[in-house]
């Protein structure tokens, strides 16, 4: 019997069930009389990199909340690594907290610690390695995540943007997660720098084999990292599969999104 | 995968060339295992690095074995690698990329010259933030000159907004505070005059020591307090979203906008409160004087209209606008210096709320000198 498998791009992946990383079912979230989900269904494979897009307002970051434990919703079901992280127990909770990392949107370094210190966070929180070694890692994650090493003494406020980014996305790998969730990463950074960081990102990923929730408008960081992308509109997952599948969707606004004049030029 | 033991072995192969087998997992949550021995290992650049019972590999691990290959001596062959694993290269290879040479630990300032050297620092912010009040006394006073020669610029809607929060609402609780400062005044009053038969002059004592001090630096305190803080954390907040430089961009000055209304607001209310901290002082001084001295509040009302001159009002009371300028200067003051870090923000906060109040005594002091002199 052959069932039809979502579609992805990624090497050895399957269709198993086990296989789905992040499972959202039925979630609901309103605020006020707002409702931003209704009734919305997602799965996230293991290994992939799914890219979900929408227009301003249609929860891409409320899901993102959601799923890591930030936003408790109205209605409905999310399973991480298969654990519905809301009903754990605090241990249990942690052991799935600390398999995954999450960037947000401004970076939210602590403005107290040093980029260093800040990489270095969760390695104190969560691993008993001896400081020389925690400095020597955090070191290589800020390498890793594409800035220099002067900037690890520094304070997040001396940074520019884009360095906030690189230094935050150092703290969400910190711990070498399985999955990575990250809001908007390359939005205000210059077009080298975002291409930089979807080659960075698609190295990892293919690498360490992380699963990546990746929140963008940016359809060059679309097209040249995601293995699916999922359309959030009405409350609903719209469309989900690969790129030129989700394009061809007859939809208004995916049919709007990618033929604009911006959909055009990172199509090509 | 297996998830045997985390565990190395080094060995000498045919040919003189070592041999690292690494096996298990080599992940950040099982290398604290190793490090120590794989680090005093001594492994030679050349050696071969057996990967075929390997578990799983993350770049925590991936750096801990290129660091025992010389990576932060600065060698850089690669790795000879024997045996099957899916990403022990392409790891390797990505750690090699952003192999940090190692952090030199900053040198250790001997503790006698830190401290000398904090002591000079301190000494020296302290005389430039003094420098910094004055040139910001000046510049409010400039604003203030500009908005009264043309005083439609005035924004009496954040005027009245600044009064309704600093003054109305803080009225319950600074005559809540001032009544039990003047019962208590009565008491210890009432107590020391007793074993002179002069019971009477508890009257005399709360009422000028509510009128002349108490009213009025309560007040001052806890604007400084309540209202400096507030200040302080608005206007900075302000200054870390950027707002204040879109002010600026649209040729608003935050001087005028934020500062000007604050001050004026302060300037109007502050002797209203000091007037209603003085009030409710005296009628907590009426009080204890009814409830454990006989004396009525009849007889000390009387006894105050007789006893005590208006001039203790007034010398109180002049000093009310003083004690405003000096809260509103300091509070908006600090809002403006938040830089764009949390950290700043909190410092800011804490010194305009100490800076308010240690002005407001030192004043005080200087004020009750001045009469003294004075003879009023």
């Amino acid at each position: 019997m052959t069932t039809v498998a979502p579609v992805r791009s990624g090497q050895n992946l399957s269709s198993q069930g086990g296989d789905v990383v992040v499972r959202v079912r039925h979630l609901v979230n309103r605020f006020g009389s707002k409702t931003v989900h209704n009734d919305l269904d997602l799965d996230v494979m293991r290994g992939e990199v799914l890219g979900v897009i929408g227009g301003s307002g249609t929860g891409k970051s409320v899901l993102l909340r959601s799923i890591v434990g930030l936003h408790s919703p109205n209605a409905g079901a999310i399973e991480v690594f298969g654990q519905n992280i809301s009903v754990l127990p605090r241990a249990e909770r942690l052991k799935v907290e600390r398999s995954w990392g999450v960037m947000f949107q401004d970076g939210a370094l602590f403005s107290t610690l040093t980029v260093r210190e800040n990489v270095m966070a969760p390695l104190r929180e969560h691993t008993r390695l001896p400081a020389q070694l925690m400095r020597e890692l955090a070191d290589l994650k800020i390498r890793l995540a594409g800035l220099e090493l002067e900037a690890a003494a520094r304070k997040p406020s001396d940074l520019s943007g884009g360095m906030r980014k690189r230094a935050a996305l150092a703290r969400s790998l910190a711990l070498d997660p399985e999955l990575l969730f990250l809001d908007e990463p390359t939005a205000g950074l210059d077009p080298i720098a975002a291409g930089k960081f979807d080659e960075l990102l698609r190295s990892l990923s293919s690498v360490l084999g992380l699963t990546v929730f990746l929140v963008t408008h940016d359809l060059d960081t679309l097209a040249a990292t995601c293995d699916r992308v999922a359309v959030l509109s009405d409350g609903k997952v719209l469309a989900i599969g690969r790129l030129d599948e989700v394009r061809r969707n007859p939809h208004p606004w995916i049919q709007e999104y990618f033929s604009g004049p911006r959909g055009r030029a990172a199509a090509r | 995968m297996s998830t045997s033991a985390t565990r190395f072995q080094v060995e000498a192969a045919d040919g003189g060339r070592q041999v690292l087998s690494i096996a298990g997992d080599w992940t950040v949550w099982t290398i604290t295992l190793v490090e120590e021995r794989l680090r005093s290992a001594r492994i030679r650049p050349d050696a071969i690095l057996d990967v075929s019972a390997l578990g799983r590999i993350d770049t925590s691990g991936a750096y801990l074995i290129d660091r025992a290959f010389g990576a932060l001596e600065g060698i850089d062959d690669p790795i000879t690698i024997s045996g099957e694993h899916p990403s022990i290269e392409r790891l390797l290879a990505q750690v090699r990329q952003a192999s940090p040479a190692a952090p030199p630990d900053p040198p250790p300032t001997p503790g006698f010259v830190a401290l000398v050297s904090r002591a000079g620092r301190g000494a020296v912010d302290a005389w430039r933030e003094f420098l910094g009040l004055l040139s910001f006394i000046g510049e409010t006073t400039a604003t203030l000159v500009r908005l009264f020669l043309s005083p439609r610029r005035i924004r009496w809607r954040s005027v009245v907004a600044v009064m309704e929060e600093v003054g109305l609402d803080a009225l319950p609780i600074l005559c809540f505070l001032s009544f039990f400062i003047g019962l208590v005044i009565a008491f210890i009053g009432a107590n020391l005059l007793a074993m002179f038969n002069a019971s009477v002059f508890t009257v005399e004592l709360v009422s000028i020591a509510m009128l002349r001090e108490f009213g009025v630096v309560l007040a001052a305190i806890l604007l400084a307090g309540r209202t400096d803080s507030a200040f302080t954390a608005q206007i900075g907040a302000m200054k870390m979203r950027q707002e204040i430089d879109a002010m600026r961009t649209i040729g608003l000055d935050p001087m005028e906008a934020l500062v000007a209304p604050r001050l004026i607001a302060l300037l109007v209310i502050t002797p209203l409160l000091a007037f209603a901290a003085t009030l409710s002082g005296i009628a907590g001084g009426i009080m204890a004087a009814w409830t454990s001295m006989d004396i009525s509040p009849q007889m000390f009302i009387s006894r105050f209209q007789e006893v005590v001159p208006a001039r203790h009002f007034w010398v109180g009371m002049i000093k009310a606008p003083v004690f405003a300028i000096v809260v509103a200067i300091v509070g908006c003051r600090q809002g403006l210096l938040v830089e764009s870090d949390v950290v700043s923000l909190g410092r800011r906060t804490t010194s305009a709320v100490v800076q308010a109040i240690f002005l407001v005594i030192a004043l005080d002091a200087m004020f009750a000198v001045f009469y003294y002199m004075l003879d009023v």
